[in-house]
Formats: C-alpha cells, sequence, structure tokens
C-alpha cells in the first residue's frame, strides 16, 4: 500500500513537473512562466503606447531592428499612406525606446529567430514582411485575414494573438475572428 | 450616504473641470488663430469642411475627416486603415476631448495633411474647433 501511494506520489510530481517541458516549444509562455526577461513584453512605454498606439497596436519593439526602427521613425510624415509626425522631443524619446528594446538587444527566442531571418541588406519597416512572420503565416489561407473584414491585414497581430501587445504570440491560443481556434 | 454625496461632488468637479478645460483651451487656441489671420470661427463651415471629401493617392483616393471620425460626432470611429476604434470627437460625449493645445495641434496637423494634402489654414481651424464643441447644436 504505501509503496503504492509512494510510486503514486513520483508519477504526480513527474506529470507536474513536465508541464513546461511540454509547453517548451512556446517560448513566450515559457519565459512567462520561467520569469525570464522577456523582452518583447515591453510595450509599457507610455509615449510610445500614447503616440503609436493611437492608431494601431503598439507593436512590441523586440520584432524590429534598430535599422528598421531607424528608417520608420525617420519617415514619419509617409508612414504607410498616414501621416504620423511627431515633434522632435516626442520622436526622441520614442526612438530611444525603440532602440533599446529592438530586436538585437533582446534574448527571447522568436525575437532572435525574427532577427536572423532578415538579410543584412534589408530594411523592412514591415513586420509582415520578415522572412520568419511569413514562415509562420504561410498555411493561413487569404479568406481569414486579408479578406476577413475583422482582421483585414497581417499588421493586426491583435485582431487574432488577443497577447499581442504584451509580447505573447502563443501558437495554440490564436483565435481568427469569424473562424475561431487555429492550431497548426 | 455621506459616500454618495463626496462621490457625485468629486464626480461633477472632475466633470466640471473637463469642461473648463475645454472651454480655456479653445478661446486660447482662437486666440491664437485670430493672430494668424482668421476672423470669426464659424462652426456651420467647419461642419462643411469636416464633410468635405478631398482626392487623395493610393489606397484611399477619396478622403474626409468622416472617413476615420465619422459624420456623427458622437459616435465611436475607426481607423479606416487599422480598424483602430477612436473615441468620439464631441465633448460632450468625451469630456476628454479638446482639454490638450498640444494633442489638437498634433493632430490638426497629421489629419489635415493626411486628409487635405496640406496643413489646414487657422480659419479651417477655428471653424472645425468650434464645431466640435458646439456639435450638439448642428
Amino acid at each position: 500500500m504505501k509503496s503504492t501511494i509512494a510510486l503514486s506520489s513520483i508519477i504526480f510530481t513527474v506529470g507536474i513537473l513536465s508541464i513546461p517541458m511540454v509547453w517548451s516549444d512556446n517560448d513566450f509562455r515559457w519565459e512567462k512562466i520561467g520569469n525570464k526577461s522577456s523582452a518583447l513584453a515591453t510595450t509599457t512605454n507610455p509615449v510610445y503606447k500614447e503616440e503609436c498606439g493611437s492608431c494601431h497596436m503598439a507593436y512590441p519593439p523586440g520584432l524590429l531592428p534598430a535599422k528598421s526602427w531607424n528608417k520608420l521613425m525617420s519617415e514619419l510624415e509617409h508612414h504607410f499612406e498616414d501621416n504620423a509626425e511627431l515633434d522632435v522631443q516626442t520622436a526622441q524619446s520614442i526612438s530611444q525606446y525603440l532602440l533599446t528594446n529592438s530586436a538585437e538587444q533582446t534574448h527571447s527566442r522568436d525575437a532572435v529567430k525574427f532577427f536572423q531571418s532578415i538579410e543584412s541588406s534589408q530594411t523592412p519597416i514591415r513586420i509582415s514582411d520578415i522572412p520568419y512572420f511569413k514562415h509562420e503565416h504561410d498555411e493561413i489561407p487569404q479568406r481569414m485575414v486579408i479578406k476577413n473584414p475583422e482582421v483585414k491585414s497581417f499588421s493586426q497581430c491583435n485582431a487574432c494573438h488577443a497577447e499581442a501587445e504584451q509580447g505573447y504570440f502563443n501558437e495554440h491560443e490564436v483565435n481568427i475572428p469569424g473562424f475561431g481556434q487555429w492550431d497548426d | 450616504m455621506k459616500n454618495t454625496i463626496l462621490l457625485i461632488t468629486l464626480l461633477s468637479s472632475f466633470i466640471t473641470g473637463f469642461a473648463q478645460a475645454e472651454t480655456s483651451t479653445v478661446k486660447n487656441l482662437l486666440t491664437v488663430y485670430s493672430t494668424q489671420g482668421a476672423t470669426t470661427a464659424d462652426a456651420q463651415q467647419g461642419k462643411l469642411l469636416w464633410q468635405k471629401t478631398f482626392p487623395g493617392k493610393g489606397e484611399f483616393v477619396d478622403r474626409s475627416c468622416t472617413n476615420c471620425h465619422t459624420d456623427d460626432l458622437t459616435q465611436t470611429g475607426k481607423h479606416i486603415k487599422t480598424n483602430k476604434p477612436i473615441k468620439p470627437m464631441s465633448p460632450s460625449v468625451n469630456p476628454q476631448r479638446l482639454t490638450s493645445v498640444k494633442k489638437i495641434n498634433k493632430w490638426f496637423k497629421r489629419n489635415c495633411k493626411w486628409t487635405m494634402g496640406r496643413e489646414c489654414t487657422a480659419q479651417e481651424k477655428a471653424d472645425i474647433l468650434v464645431y466640435i464643441e458646439n456639435e450638439s447644436k448642428f
């Protein structure tokens, strides 16, 4: 009897301990549980959230390298067909935040994958143009995103990734409006 | 009971505070615009300008304030490109509107350039400002 209880306890403990290993294909969740610094989860800067987040999701700065942020910040007057001009002081403050937290500065595995997939000759300013992004989304049919009026574009991360602004892109928690759970 | 009275007092002072901030912000800006050539601000002209359509390039060929803000200032708008909700423009339903000179200047600059392809004149800004402020009367 005693040994049965002991054996059950061992099985139970091993089971509990293996939960994080089962989840280990998900870097962001792993970082959350492991309480490691997750540079992707840094859209907390109030100026960035106010100035950039009033028109679109405040993208985690770790999704683009410094050269991309520099390019983007130098072209705010023509910002993806919108005008997003800022006064010099505000622009400097935001640039500093973006560069301090850019892809090079993060140790999150997915941020590294984003960064490493970019050719050194390229300076993408659209996150959805990055090869790793494309690779991760290549199975999703157009009707679910581009032709889906509730999503419209791959730029609306938070339409399907509820915690995108917090830097979490768990592929098991994707919920496409009008189509529901997506799990590959 | 005492708490309720306190809460009501606090809430009303907040609302009054916003209303005062809004009135003085608009007043200050109208004074600035008058030094830049604007005559009396005309809310009716502001409304016409708000609803006017201007030719644009690329994805958005017909541009108007209403593209994102709708033609009802008390309603929540939606960014035409990103779908992001935009809080109502009218201070009657959104008391934080027209309380910051910095914000008003920023958005006038960006949005006039996007919509009309140029910055708004002092007169146009004055007209739009009083239209937004007094929307409920139009």
